[in-house]
């Protein structure tokens, strides 16, 4: 039967035109077109991580950024109670070094009162004795303006000074 | 809506049986039956010319260079119209039916019917040109596309994306799963043989010039794809796979005979003389059906017009669905026949396994 076997002609002729037709569409179709498809669905591929690493990215600073504010959220209380702080210290210092420079004057003061009556009380206590002295004096002259009395006071005055001795 | 269409269906439906009645009325008045052998050899066999129709009993042959070598006289090269009714021309005739090397060219010499060298373009070779050229066009106008267009930006629309699916799917599917790591060595030889068995089994469903000739269910051609698929297989097997072909993993008295190696050389060569037989049968048969359906329709001629045009009917729309059957084939043989291959290539190509 010649449909089972194999016609040389025919065989001669579908080698030759196979060899050729794969020699032409291996050399300028399919490498080409598998190529860029590859490329192609590489591309896709690639661009779909990246737009997911964006994404995880984006994410990310999100949360950066929120942590951020929490961060600044907490030193801003941290400064605010520290400045409060050091208000209340300042306060409380100032009035400690008011109360000292107060007693310090205070006591200044008094030292200086006691020394102005101190010096006040002296002179008054020189004035005195001046003016005695001179109350004396005057008193003395007269009563020593006549002889009798002058002799009176100096026996009595001896006689004291005997008594003692 | 609905009753219209029951109408043109009906129209439709008888056209064809009063086309055939009165073609079969000719047939007969003719005084000749049909001639079963002739009619379906002369589809699916080969011919030195293209027979494409008979108008008013007047045949329309497309004429094929001759080529011949004779032993005798040399070589020799005419028109195929010199030899078309069995006249002798240079020595050479067509063999009758019932002698020697029947339908071929045959000189007769000293010693009888002598069949020369004969490379002529018959009409598969023609049929085999024609569709080689299409797949050249389809395949290279899709590839220019890309060289025009920038792929990475753009995907194609239209034709070079149908091309493009399903280049991509014969490469992802079959190609890159069979084969494995080193698969883009193959993936041209693949995809050519895919393309070139589906344009082919197409152009063999197509009734008329330039298509209907039985290209892919001729031996001569799947023994030539099957033979392309024998030396990727084996030019390119590695180690591993001659190490299991001569001395498999079996006891040693198994090799030593050598039972286990003689089984495996017959292996290397039932795979392509499977995937050429395979594609041959299913293609031929198909061919076989579709022509035995509709010689249904001229058998039943002598039987009354009624009978006739009744029959006409159920061939016409058995006929559609034997068609549509045999697209359905067309693309599952040229998807069997490169999955085949990649896995035949994928196994000579097979590391060997380590424990």
């Amino acid at each position: 039967m010649s449909l089972i076997t194999p016609d040389f002609g025919l065989l001669f002729w579908m080698t030759l035109i196979f060899a050729i037709l794969f020699f032409v569409l291996a050399k300028f179709g399919f490498p080409l077109i598998t190529s860029m498809v590859n490329k192609r669905s590489e591309r896709i591929a690639g661009s779909i991580r990246m737009a997911k690493e964006a994404e995880q990215k984006l994410g990310e600073m999100a949360e950066q950024q929120a942590k951020m504010l929490e961060e600044t959220r907490a030193e801003q209380a941290r400064i605010l109670k520290e400045a409060s702080q050091a208000r209340d210290s300042i306060i409380a210092q100032a009035k400690a070094q008011a109360q000292d420079e107060t007693q310090k004057m205070l006591a200044h003061a008094r030292t200086q009162i006691a020394a102005e009556k101190e010096s006040a009380l002296r002179d008054i206590r020189r004035e005195v004795a001046v003016l005695s002295v001179n109350v004396a004096e005057k008193v003395l002259r007269k009563e020593l303006g006549d002889e009798d009395k002058q002799i009176e006071l100096v026996s009595k005055m001896v006689d004291e000074v005997a008594r003692l001795s | 809506m609905r009753r219209i269409g029951i109408i043109l269906l009906t129209i439709a439906l008888l056209l064809p049986a009063c086309a055939v009645t009165a073609h079969a009325a000719t047939t007969a008045e003719k005084g000749g039956g049909l001639d079963m052998k002739e009619y379906l050899f002369g589809h699916i066999g080969d011919s030195y010319g293209w027979h494409v129709t008979t108008i008013n009993g007047h045949h329309v042959t497309i004429h094929l260079p001759v080529i011949l070598h004779s032993s005798t006289s040399g070589w020799h090269a005419f028109s195929s119209k010199h030899i078309e009714e069995g006249e002798v021309y240079e020595g050479f005739r067509l063999a009758a039916t019932g002698e020697k090397h029947e339908g071929k060219l045959v000189e007769e010499t000293a010693d009888g019917l002598v069949k020369p060298l004969d490379i002529s373009i018959t009409k598969n070779v023609a049929g085999i040109m024609f569709s080689s050229l299409l797949l050249i066009l389809i395949v290279l106008s899709t590839a220019r596309w890309y060289r025009k267009h920038d792929a990475m930006e753009e995907a194609p629309q239209g034709f070079a994306g149908v091309m493009e699916m399903v280049i991509t799917m014969i490469e992802d599917d079959i190609i890159k799963d069979s084969i494995g790591k080193d698969y883009k060595r193959y993936s041209p030889y693949l995809l050519t043989a895919f393309f070139f068995i589906f344009i082919n089994n197409l152009l063999g469903i197509v009734p008329f010039f330039p298509g209907g000739a039985n290209i892919t269910g001729n031996i001569a051609v799947t023994l030539a794809l099957a033979m392309c698929t024998f030396i990727a297989i084996n030019v390119f097997g590695n180690k591993h796979y001659w190490k299991d072909i001569l001395w498999p993993d079996v006891p040693v008295f198994l090799k030593a005979i050598p039972l286990m190696p003689v089984i495996e050389i017959m292996g290397m060569f039932t795979k392509p003389f499977s995937l050429m037989v395979r594609l041959f049968a299913n293609i031929l048969a198909g061919h076989i059906m579709l022509l035995g359906v509709v010689a249904m329709i001229f058998l039943t001629a002598s039987l009354g017009p009624a009978i006739n045009s009744g029959l006409s009917v159920v061939v016409v729309i058995f006929g559609v669905f034997m068609d549509v059957l045999e697209l359905l084939v067309a693309f599952l043989q040229a998807y069997v026949f490169t999955m085949l291959s990649a896995v035949f290539i994928g196994l000579s190509r097979q590391e060997p396994e380590t424990e």
